[in-house]
């Protein structure tokens, strides 16, 4: 259990691993990166359409109406772009730790806490006289997200680090400590008494919320998760840290033996990790929710662990793979209306592409299309 | 909330964790005995949580059309057993990696667990009887503490035959040697992959056994809050456990009794800081991982190709 980091995780694909001198001459070899994914959502779709066949519904017309609900018009597409923004930052939770051989599934506890951190400091800054502005309000949130979310998951990398404890369930078990924790502070402390049927912090004023892009009815959200990612992708591909993480999620001893300072850089890349869900959970207090309570922990945990592993931990990938599962998201509405389907069958949905996903790493190298050097 | 304590006052609390270290440990039992198999055998099975939703439903919704708890628990385990053939299939494939397994399956079982189980919320399903050795005393709360599954003498029943299966069984010698020295056990002549596969199978029979008590016995209903990681703990158990089976009985009982402090002390009265006690046994978890794990040495008793990629 101690060292069930497993190399084959690393999604560096072989054509990774070999410092690239003819760009082009890895084109079989990235077209298999990109095929292999597709490949397996696509079988997914399949499977899951025999699974609503056996229920009695058409899978046709069930991807007609996800495919509507999801992308259809513009309307929607802006729904979808909603789920997406907390997804993107979300996912990087996972993304970036496995980078360096760490499953780190802590996504969800990160963003309550994250979200609560948030909401506590938003109240305080915004109950100061006289009324400070509210991008003062909104950084301070974001701020205090970032360093809550990023403390509890730099706590899963210490954990890991300085006791050996499977991050894995550590991160997993942590989640329902935020949760307590959450539920805590929502019944007492932080409760606003006219919160009967749900009960909630106090809410963030009107003024002090988080804006939508002007033009569109999506959340300045969108953009952190835009910026997360790219800033991610950056830190990971082209800089040296980047390339010291990769290298202890290639051969941990190898890493040691080269002089890479392997605990330091575990606790910062789980706490820039940890920051982003953070962050996540500061956006949907600050813009969809307007206060902590128990909807904080809802849909993203999960989808988020998914994304990850479909977009395989790379970090621009998360942008289009959280697009589309945002899109799912955003289809489970109208699975309930137009089909009679339980809210369940989106998380079957995604079960059936996280196997499906796993599945495909087996498959790597087995087709002659995508082998190097002539089909 | 819990019926034990009441006006027994702080007796009652002690006496509330006591039974709930029964109640609430049972399926903590189970999962973690199949667990222990399953780990034995060299493969982890993260997926535990999944399979405990997945029982408990199948366990809930068969009693119900059935009208016979006991069929439930039999559907349950084998329910927790097709889930437990997916992880054996998946999980031995080239370049994947068990624990993803496991969070897929998390999701999977779940999922299936919730949309078939969705029916079931409402109708009441016949339960499991309860044994009532506490028929001598005339304090109702000890008798109602004293009345205990079935099932947890079968899951103590099973833990004993797990360490005789292990200690003194040509199978249990073989599943040893697959997860200890997989290299050696293959010259042997074993095969590695039906071990492993009938391990992680009989395990998830198990943990599929463990949710149909949640479902039928304590809390004894079926919602989609009932099962709130039990799966999960118990793995994190078998290590605190050392991978032997009865210790996995006494971890089980410890961990029920700490799931029991938030309702004992509900019951007296006691409300402050309830959600934070109901964290008590994650947090526990979480402390014996931590006390248990070192970054430098292999745990005693953990088997020796364990998390390693085949």
């Amino acid at each position: 259990m101690n060292d069930a980091v497993d190399a084959s995780l690393a999604p560096a694909g072989p054509g990774e691993a070999v410092a690239a001198p003819f760009a082009l001459g890895q084109w079989r070899t990235k077209a298999e990166l990109v095929a292999m994914p597709i490949g397996a959502v696509a079988m997914a779709l399949a499977l899951f359409g025999v699974f609503c066949r056996c229920q009695g519904a058409n899978p046709f017309a069930i991807y007609a109406g996800i495919y509507r609900a999801a992308f259809g018009s513009w309307y929607s597409f802006q729904n979808t772009l909603i789920r997406a923004a907390p997804l993107m930052l979300a996912a990087l939770c996972t993304a970036l730790p496995a980078r360096m051989g760490l499953i780190v599934i802590g996504n969800e506890g990160a963003m309550v806490v994250g979200g609560v951190g948030a909401t506590a400091l938003g109240l305080a800054v915004q109950a100061g006289q006289p009324g400070p502005a509210p991008m003062l309000v909104l950084t301070t949130m974001a701020l205090g997200g970032m360093l809550c979310g990023g403390l509890w998951i730099a706590a899963v990398g210490a954990l890991k680090h300085y006791r050996g404890v499977n991050e894995t369930i550590s991160s997993l078990l942590m989640n329902y400590i935020a949760i307590a924790v959450l539920n805590h502070l929502v019944n007492g402390p932080m409760k606003d008494p006219s919160s009967l049927n749900k009960p909630s912090s106090y809410p963030i004023s009107d003024g002090n919320m988080l804006q939508n892009i002007p033009g569109t009815m999506v959340h300045w959200g969108l953009v952190y998760g835009l910026v997360a990612c790219l800033l991610a992708w950056f830190l990971i591909e082209h800089t040296t840290f980047g390339f010291k993480v990769k290298v202890i999620g290639g051969n941990i001893r190898a890493a040691r033996i080269a002089g890479i300072a392997v605990g330091k850089l575990t606790l910062v890349t789980c706490f820039l990790a940890g920051a982003c869900a953070g962050l996540a959970g500061m956006a949907e207090v600050a813009a969809v929710q307007g206060r902590a309570n128990e909807s904080l922990n809802s849909f993203y945990g999960y989808s988020s662990i998914l994304v990850a592993f479909v977009a395989r931990q790379n970090a621009m990938a998360t942008i289009l793979v959280a697009t589309l599962f945002g899109g799912i998201l955003a289809s489970g509405g109208s699975l309930q209306r137009d089909f009679q389907l339980p809210d369940a069958t989106i998380m079957v949905f995604q079960g059936l592409v996280f196997l499906a996903i796993l599945f495909s790493d087996s498959l790597y190298g087995k087709f002659s299309l995508f082998k190097e050097g002539g089909a | 909330m819990n019926p034990v304590s009441g006006s027994l006052g702080w007796w009652g609390v002690a006496l509330a964790i006591l039974a709930g270290a029964i109640r609430g440990g049972t399926p903590f039992l189970f999962v973690s005995v199949g667990e222990c198999l399953t780990e034995k055998s060299g493969k982890i099975n993260l997926g535990m949580e999944g399979t405990l939703v997945f029982g408990a439903m199948s366990a809930y919704a068969i009693s119900y059309r059935t009208g016979s708890a006991w069929l439930g628990v039999l559907v349950a385990g084998l329910a927790g057993a097709a889930l437990g053939c997916i992880h054996a299939w998946l999980c031995q494939r080239p370049k994947v990696n068990d624990i993803a397994v496991g969070i897929a399956m998390i999701i999977f079982g779940s999922g299936l667990a919730f949309f078939f189980g969705k029916p079931y919320i409402q109708p009441v399903a016949p339960q499991l009887p309860g044994i009532p050795l506490g028929c001598w005393s005339d304090v109702p709360q000890l008798r109602s503490a004293l009345t205990i599954c079935p099932l947890f003498f079968v899951g103590v029943a099973v833990a004993l035959a797990a360490r005789w299966f292990f200690g003194s069984t040509r199978w249990g010698l073989q599943v040893r040697a697959v997860g200890d020295a997989p290299a050696a056990a293959r010259a042997m002549g074993i095969s590695i992959v039906a071990v492993r596969s009938w391990s992680i199978i009989a395990g998830s029979f198990l943990a599929g056994v463990g949710g149909a008590y949640l479902s039928l016995f304590y809390p004894g209903a079926w919602t989609e809050m009932v099962p709130s990681g039990q799966g999960l703990m118990a793995v994190a158990l078998v290590i605190f456990a050392g991978w032997n089976p009865v210790r996995c009985l006494w971890a089980s009982l410890l961990f029920g009794g700490a799931q029991s402090i938030g309702p004992a002390l509900q019951g007296i009265g006691v409300n402050s800081n309830y959600y934070l006690w109901n964290a008590s046994p994650y947090i526990l978890t979480l402390l014996v991982m931590v006390i248990t794990c070192s970054p430098t040495r292999t745990l005693t008793g953990a088997p020796g190709a364990l998390g390693e990629a085949a």
